[in-house]
């Protein structure tokens, strides 16, 4: 346990020192703020519209913004270490190959956990105190649900950059496939539902077409903060598939959890399998 | 207690056999050298030894336990070829998270730096280093938690005259306090007067093991004795040929002094007709260096032989 925390420690730190973690928690509370001011101004008006539609737009945002920070804070974290020489001198420590992985999940997760929570939780706040006639109840409910899913989605694409990095040898080809998971999962994989509904023209089996969202753990973040505002949220595009899934939040919150539990193990035992 | 001893142990990377029936054994307080070309197995064996990989046959044990357990492996410093470090943090902030790594005390961090020198770089970042500098850093990093096997590669690396001569002064004070001491480095001349034994890998086997005296007599190889003659060179030469008795040695003729090769066998003989015959105005003995003897096992197949990646 002592030597994840070690390793956690030196990723945290590196993060603070390098300007990262307060860096992206200055975009995400600058990005809130401005959502939430000028959200509505397609209707013609400048100001606060409602906790649901500011948090749906930032939830949209989310799913380009934090899958793109979480594989950029992660996918040299092992051919990093790997290319300064240092891997194969801490596999020389009394430090096992999962505890280096996991050490360095805790650190690179902390991080995100940190920026999300500081930059989120200080628009919510200054939303809760600039806005006359908001809810605060309601605010405060809706902002922990998206920070806590916001978290869960970068824990997710920390775990898949790391599937990356413990399987490739040079830096630039790790960050080049990282940018692929990005493009599949936030671009791709959504135009290739869509596809696949069309061409089928019905005939594929209509109780299996919204489980395929959960191969998306993109799609089940925005189902996540969209959906839990009940009746009148208004689901567009793929994510009306979303509507008809019978497993509910509690169901959604555990497909997001797997989603960076499964990706996780899966590096630990491809790492395991690496020669050094 | 052995700090390691590698029993008929072979390696097989794919389906190259890379180490083949190695036989190899440190006990404390030894400085051993661990020389041979560029894919002999060095690295190999060290690895195996460190326990970055499991050996294919063969037995294996090191500090009395077993490659690669978290118990063994604090007692052990490593210094690998080419470490780069963590640029972003200085050498005092790299040194604190591999102690705290090791289980070693903090309070020993800024005493080792200043042992190997960095006593005034430790607070600078690592990327304003030189080359030496790291490698001064990187020996630091060897020495914590004071192992009590030290396994050094290529460690002169970058190391001015000075500073090799520290380390080496360095090694040594350690070996007296009873730590075991791997030293690999193709710098033979240099590390000749410091290490006890040495080993010498060919494809992937021990070609030759022992003290330099001991692979002296197994190589065989002459020594050159060279002669200042006293009254002119062709008295001296007569002296030589009787000596040898008709054995018709290599007599080769440089400033007016001369070279002869002789057996090691026969050198006591030879010296003493020499020395008898009052035609000898200086003498001098010259034994093969390290460097000869691991020619002379090596084989002179040229760079063809020495090619292959570590």
């Amino acid at each position: 346990m002592n030597s994840i925390w070690t390793i956690a420690r030196k990723e945290l730190s590196d993060s603070l020192r390098n300007r990262w973690l307060i860096a992206i928690a200055l975009v995400f509370a600058v990005l809130a703020l401005g959502i939430a001011w000028f959200g509505a101004a397609a209707s013609g008006q400048v100001g606060y519209a409602s906790t649901p539609a500011t948090i749906a737009s930032l939830a949209s945002l989310g799913i380009f913004l934090i899958p793109l920070i979480a594989l950029l804070l992660a996918y040299d974290a092992i051919v990093g270490e790997e290319e300064g020489g240092t891997l194969l001198l801490l596999m020389t420590y009394p430090l096992s190959r999962g505890q280096l992985l996991f050490g360095k999940f805790l650190g690179h997760g902390l991080t995100l956990a940190f920026a999300t929570l500081i930059g989120f939780g200080v628009a919510g706040v200054a939303i809760a105190l600039l806005v006359d006639d908001v809810a605060v109840g309601a605010l405060a409910a809706a902002m922990f649900r998206f920070i806590v899913s916001t978290i869960l989605l970068g824990w997710g694409f920390i775990a898949l950059a790391y599937v990356i990095s413990v399987r490739v040898s040079e830096k630039p080809v790790a960050a080049g496939l990282a940018l692929g998971i990005w493009f599949f999962f936030v671009l791709i994989f959504d135009l290739m539902l869509l596809g696949t509904l069309v061409a089928s023209e019905g005939k594929l089996n209509p109780e299996l077409l919204p489980w395929l969202l959960m191969l998306n753990p993109t799609d089940i973040y925005r189902l996540l903060n969209i959906v839990a505002f009940g009746e009148g949220a208004q689901l567009s595009g793929v994510l009306s598939l979303g509507a008809d899934l019978p497993i509910g939040a509690a169901g959604l919150w555990f497909a997001l959890v797997l989603w960076f539990v499964i990706p996780i193990t899966g590096a630990w035992a491809l790492f395991r399998r690496r020669r050094i | 207690m052995s700090c390691f001893r590698l029993e008929n142990v072979s390696y097989r990377y794919d389906k190259a056999l890379v180490l083949n029936g190695v036989d190899l054994r440190l006990e404390p307080g030894e400085i051993l050298g661990l020389f041979g070309h560029n894919g002999a197995g060095k690295t190999t064996c060290i690895k195996l030894i460190l326990g970055l990989m499991t050996p294919t046959q063969g037995k294996l044990s090191v500090l009395d336990g077993e490659a690669g357990d978290p118990h063994v492996t604090q007692h052990i410093g490593y210094l690998p070829e080419n470490v780069m470090f963590y640029p972003q943090l200085t050498g005092r902030e790299i040194l604190n998270h591999f102690a705290r790594l090791k289980g070693a005390p903090l309070k020993q961090v800024p005493q080792l730096l200043e042992q190997v020198g960095l006593g005034d770089a430790m607070n600078a970042r690592v990327k304003t280093y030189s080359k030496g500098m790291r490698q001064r850093l990187g020996l630091a990093q060897a020495l914590l938690g004071k192992p009590k096997l030290l396994m050094l590669d290529e460690p002169t690396v970058g190391l001015d005259p000075v500073a090799t001569a520290d380390l080496y002064r360095l090694l040594r004070k350690l070996r007296d306090e009873g730590t075991g001491i791997v030293l690999c480095s193709h710098v033979l001349p240099g590390v000749e007067p410091y290490i006890d034994r040495a080993a010498i890998l060919t494809d992937g086997a021990v070609k030759a093991v022992g003290d330099l005296a001991s692979l002296r007599r197994q190589a065989n190889m002459p020594v050159t004795l060279s002669i200042e003659p006293a009254n002119g060179t062709s008295a001296l030469e007569k002296v030589i040929a009787d000596a040898s008795a008709g054995n018709g040695l290599m007599i080769k003729k440089d400033n007016g002094k001369l070279q002869v090769d002789v057996r090691p066998s026969e050198k006591m003989a030879m010296i003493q007709a020499l020395l008898n015959s009052g035609e000898v105005q200086d003498l001098g003995i010259h034994q093969p260096t390290l460097e000869d003897v691991y020619v002379h096992f090596i084989g002179s197949g040229g760079l063809a032989h020495r090619g292959g990646a570590q």
